[in-house]
This record gives C-alpha cells, structure tokens and sequence, in this order.
C-alpha cells in the first residue's frame, strides 16, 4: 500500500511539472493556433534568471518575481520581432518560427549565462512529509498548488473575462473580431506575455525539484506538449489532466513494470488515446473551422 | 575558429624535409568540442592546451623548440572532426593530434590518423579507441569499466555482494550499465534490481522504490551523468533509504555535492580523480606536485575550478611533450614510438605506462575512492 502511495506522489511530482508546462502552452494556441515549441525555454528562463538573481543577492522571491517579469518581456519580444512580422504566414511557418526562437534562446542562454546546472533552495524546506510510509518532498506541494492556481485562473480568465474571450475570437476568426472593435495585435502580445510568465513560474517552481540548465527547455516543452494534447490542445482543464497523466503513468509503470518501458508506455497511450479522440480527451470537436 | 599560437614561421617549408633544423617548430594539431553539447568536455580541454602550450614557450619550448598549436573546435560533431583531422594532416602538417572530447569525434579523427600514420592522443572514455590496439591511437582518460572495478573492489572490501542499480539512459549512463554488468561477476557480486531514468526525468523516488523493497539488496550504484545522480541522491533520502549509496566518477566534482544538498550527498561513494581531491592528497603522493601544478595554474588563469576533463587534455600534452623529449626528433614514426615506450609518466588522471598491448596505460590506482563527509570530499582508505 505504501508502495502504490509513493508511486503516486511521484507520478504527481512529475504531472505536476508536465502540467505546468503543458498549461503554458494553451494561451498562444489559443490566440493562434500556433504551438510555441519555445514554451520550454520559458520554463528554462524562469529557472536559470531566479538563480542568477538569487546568487547576486536578491531575497528568492523578488528573484522569481523578476525572472517571470524578465521571461513575460521577452515572450513580446518575440512576439514584436519573430511572429508579428510573419503574421500573414500559414501557421506550420510560424511552428517553425518558434521552433528557430527556442534554438536560439537556448544559444543565448548559454552565452549570457553559464553551462553549469543550477538550483536554489525549496520554498519549504527539504524535510520529506511522511504519510503513510511514503515521503513527499514539500515542493511538490508547491508545484501541485501552483498547477492548480494556473488552471483555475486561466479557466476564469477564458470564460468568465472580456478579453479573455476577445482572445478565444482572434483565435476563431481574426478578421471578424477586428471587425467587431478587438485589438487583435493586443491580444497576441497579451498571449505572448501570459505565456512566457505561466512558462516562467513553472521554471520557478519546478527548478528545486528538476534542477535547471540552459538546455533543459526542449525536454520540458516536449513532456509538456504531449500532456496538452493527450488532454485536448487549447483547453485549460485538458492541459492539467493531460499533464498529471502522463506523470501517473510513468510513475506507474516504473514502479510495476520497469522503468525501461514508462516512456514507451506514456506514449502508447497518449498514441492509443489520439487514435480514438483526435481533439484529445476534453478536446471540442467544435474547434473545426471553415 | 583557427588559434595559432607562439610565433607563427612558414611551417610548410619546414615539412618539406628540413624537420630536423635545429630552429625549426613542434607542430601540433588539436580538434576538441569546444561548443556544442560537448562543451563541458570540449572548452576546459581547449583552454588547458592553449596554456600549457604558451607555459612550455615561455620555458623554451621542447629541446629548444618552440610548439605551435593549431586548434580547431567541432563543436561535437564527428563529420566536422573528420575534416579538421584531415586538415590538420594535409594543410596544417601537424605531427601529431590531441582531441576528439567525445567517443564520437574521436572515431573520426582516429580513422584519419591512422591512414596518414600520425600519432593521436583521444580524450574520450570508450575502451574501443584503444582495443584492440591501434598503431597510432592513445588515449588519457580512464574507462567506465575501471571505474566500475573500483567501485566493485570497494563493496567487496565492506562485504557487499547484492546491488541495486539505478541507471541514466543517456549515453554515459547506458555504457557504464553494459560495462558493470559485465564486469560485477568478477567480483562475485550480483545485481539483482537494474533500473534506469531518463536524463531529464524529475523524479525517481518509483525506481528507487522498487529497489528498495527487492530482497537482499545491499547497496545501490548510480552510473549517471548530469542533473540526473543529483536527484537520485535527493530522492534517496527523501525515501529515508540507509543502504549505502555509489555515485560514478561522472559526477565527481564539487558542484555535485552542491546540486544534490549538503545533507543528501552525505556518505556517498565515488570513484574521482586524484585532481578532484588533489588538497588532500599525502605529500610523498607521487601525483601531489603534477596536480597542484595544473590546478593552480588553470584557476588562476581562467578563475573556474579545474575539471576532470581539462585534466585529459594536460595528461595528453604532458605524454606528448614527454614523447617528443625523448624522441629528439619530431617525425610522427618517432614520436609514436616514444610515446609506446612511456613508462611512469605522472599526470593528473593516473600514472601512465605504456606498451605495445596496453595504448591507455593506467590502472585502478588512477581512481581514487571518495566520500563524502561534512559537505566535502575525503579519501577513503
């Protein structure tokens, strides 16, 4: 029983990270339909610039405060310089335009900062909590809250604000809600911003419990991507259980089977799960546009 | 991306035949991973000959010649190896080659030397560069299977003989897996939980879960490169696990202690370098002054802690300057000769000695067993 227990807390450990990630991802979707494959590199920014400001001498959470800020500024800028300027493009371009960013972000990341791998202390200490024979490191908790807090208020800011909406309308038809009075150039840098700071405090959290170097961005926007689409692209609530899924299942797998296997098995479920449902499992078929 | 250094003279005329002037210039041809994924391996290896190339200058060169060194950066691509080691040989007319950081690139520039019967020096780790032997191929750096004999002979002195292993799928971790598994029936010791992770996996509490509760597990080993052995270390405590714990030598370096937390690495085991350690190595340690030498040298130039690695790239200057004093003569055929006969040449990584069956030339005693007390690093007896 403590054994299942312990799996778990893993499995939810790392969901948490995955959802994190994967919640990352649905903003820009949701305002392009363009996936941003450099959403991993946020969560890598969010990590290194904590530490870099940590280690010149700010209190952490004005570090992780300045990181999410930092990382929010240079989602517009790549926006303004790389994404707005192709606006025209068909949207496996502007995949591609993002796929460039994150090589590149991850070269100036190794330039402007260092090769080393980085952490900073957890927020609450490292003493495991016991429950029930199996041990939980407090951060976790912290990563799972913080996967929480995102979803819910992305799900608010979605359904329950204006321009939460005005970004949902761009996404459908740009024209029509330019003609209907949105700033649709507004509401593109809005989803830049919103997504490289979700992206950033994902890296603030999860870096005490994953460790942080410039390279660790590709891995985290690839675990990320495929919770977002085993949940359903573009959907908060998909993105969250997508990304605990994926966690539950490798830790399981590890655990029971072998841990040669947990990626596989991830993937041939994420792979078995698309076969039946395209539009991943929350997903709205409505999407489909004309 | 071409750094010549020491005064540059037309080396070409000096090809042609005329080697043996007394005036004339060593030349020596390098291609590291300077950049690229390889760069931890490749940028201190590249500043470590740089310097010891312009030291060995300013002393008056070798024999009375001066050294130019032509360095080149692959950035950890073997087809670009492959063509800087045929540059090297064809325009730059070197007269032998340290680098190739990675297995890979040393496979290219391997193939390259061995045609054109030019001596090469790999810093890379896979046994296969120099087995079966290679006329013209050496390497410094010590193999992943005597890294796992060091540890096994450690476990069999505190009568260990049941393991759990807990591997990094990445190439590092998946080539020590191989070579321990191979080499653990030696020692008379059985590994009856093999688990593995992914190098950027965030957890491994489920996998060290599952060695924990197999049955006679005695001690657990983690071949891992990366941020990988540090989580594993985390986890381990965190699951309150009392067994001792063996790390490899790809994490041995102070940052490891850091990044796993002072209190987690507690008691851990490695196998490292005598340069990882070299402030507490004994005064009559024949390895003492070689070590300090390279480490005061290398942080006072470049301000960072010196590597295990820039340690290979000194240890493969150090045989070659060696080969080439004894030589007294700079033709390739010579100096690969030389550098058969080296016998006892101190470096960082071990004590070198060389033959016709053995191009690597260390043995065990070039590990050192580490672990980890009070947050730092201490010699195990």
């Amino acid at each position: 029983m403590s054994e299942l227990l312990q799996f778990l807390f893993s499995g939810l450990t790392v969901g948490a990270v995955y959802a994190l990630v994967a919640l990352g991802f649905t903003i820009i979707y949701n305002a392009s339909d363009v996936v941003n494959f450099a959403q991993g590199e946020f969560v890598m920014l969010g990590g290194m610039i904590t530490w870099f400001a940590y280690q010149a001498g700010l209190p952490l959470p004005l570090a992780a405060l300045v990181a999410i800020l930092a990382t929010a500024a240079l989602g517009v800028t790549l926006n303004k310089l790389a994404i707005e300027p192709a606006r025209g493009a068909p949207v496996v371009s502007l995949i591609i335009i993002t796929i460039g960013a994150s090589v590149f972000i991850q070269g100036a990341a190794q330039q402007v900062f260092d090769k080393q791998i980085h952490s900073f202390p957890a927020f609450s200490g490292d003493t495991p909590l016991r429950v029930l024979e199996a041990t939980i490191q407090p951060q976790s908790l912290w990563v799972i809250g913080g996967a929480l807090v995102v979803f819910v208020g992305l799900w608010l800011f979605f359904t329950r604000t204006l321009i939460g909406r005005a970004v949902l309308a761009t996404s459908n038809n740009r024209l029509a809600a330019q003609l209907v009075g949105i700033n649709t150039n507004f509401v593109m840098t809005l989803s830049f911003a919103l997504s490289a700071g979700i992206g950033a405090l994902a890296g603030v959290l999860a870096t005490p419990i994953t460790l942080t170097a410039y390279n660790v961005g590709i891995g985290f926007a690839l675990k990320g991507f495929a919770g977002a689409m085993l949940g359903g692209m573009g959907n908060p609530k998909g993105a969250l259980v997508g990304g605990f899924l994926i966690g539950l299942i490798e830790a399981l797998t590890a655990g029971y089977l072998s841990s040669t296997y947990k990626e596989a098995v991830a993937f041939v479920v994420i792979l078995l799960v698309l076969f039946f449902m395209p539009q991943g499992l929350f997903g709205s078929k409505s999407t489909e546009r004309v | 991306m071409k750094k010549t250094l020491a005064t540059t003279v037309p080396a070409a005329l000096i090809a042609l035949g005329l080697a043996s002037v007394a005036s004339a210039e060593i030349k020596i041809g390098a291609s590291v991973s300077a950049t690229g994924p390889a760069a931890f391996l490749g940028d201190p290896e590249a500043k470590t000959l740089e310097m010891l190339v312009e030291e060995i200058n300013a002393k008056g060169g070798i024999n009375g010649e001066k050294i130019e060194l032509v360095l080149y950066d692959d950035g950890g691509d073997p087809n670009k190896a492959r063509t800087f080691a045929t540059r090297l040989i064809e325009n730059d007319e070197v007269q032998a080659i340290i680098g190739g950081s990675t297995t890979g690139t040393s496979m290219s520039i391997l193939s390259v030397a061995e045609d054109a019967e030019i001596p090469f020096i790999s810093l890379a780790g896979a046994i296969d560069i120099v087995q079966p032997v290679k006329p013209y191929t050496f390497k410094t750096p010590h193999t992943d299977r005597m890294a796992c004999q060091k540890i096994f002979e450690d476990m069999q002195k505190r009568g260990i003989e049941t393991i759990g292993m807990i591997s990094g799928t990445d190439g590092f971790g998946a080539s020590m897996q191989a070579q321990c598994k191979d080499v653990a029936g030696e020692y008379g010791i059985k590994i009856a939980a093999d688990e593995t992770y992914d190098p950027k996996d965030a957890d491994m509490t489920a996998q060290l879960t599952k060695i924990r509760n197999t049955e006679g597990v005695q001690a657990v080993l983690n071949p891992g490169f990366g941020q990988g052995p540090a989580i594993v270390t985390r986890n381990y405590r965190q699951l309150g696990i009392e067994l001792p714990l063996y790390q490899s030598h790809g994490v041995a370096s102070d940052g490891f202690i850091e990044l796993a937390g002072k209190d987690a690495v507690e008691g851990v085991r490695l196998p490292g370098t005598a340069l990882l350690v070299a402030d507490l190595l004994a005064e009559d340690d024949p390895q003492k002054p070689v070590v300090m030498a390279y480490k005061t040298a290398y942080e006072e130039r470049h301000n960072e802690p010196v590597s295990t690695f820039g340690g290979y790239a000194h240890d493969g200057f150090a045989l070659l300057v060696d080969a080439l004093t004894r030589a007294g003569s700079a033709e390739p055929e010579a100096i690969r000769d030389a550098l058969e006969a080296t016998s006892a040449l101190v470096g960082t990584t071990g004590v070198y000695t060389m033959s016709a069956e053995d191009h690597l030339g260390l043995d065990l005693s070039a590990f050192r067993m580490l672990e980890v007390k009070g947050g730092t690093w201490s010699l195990v007896e």
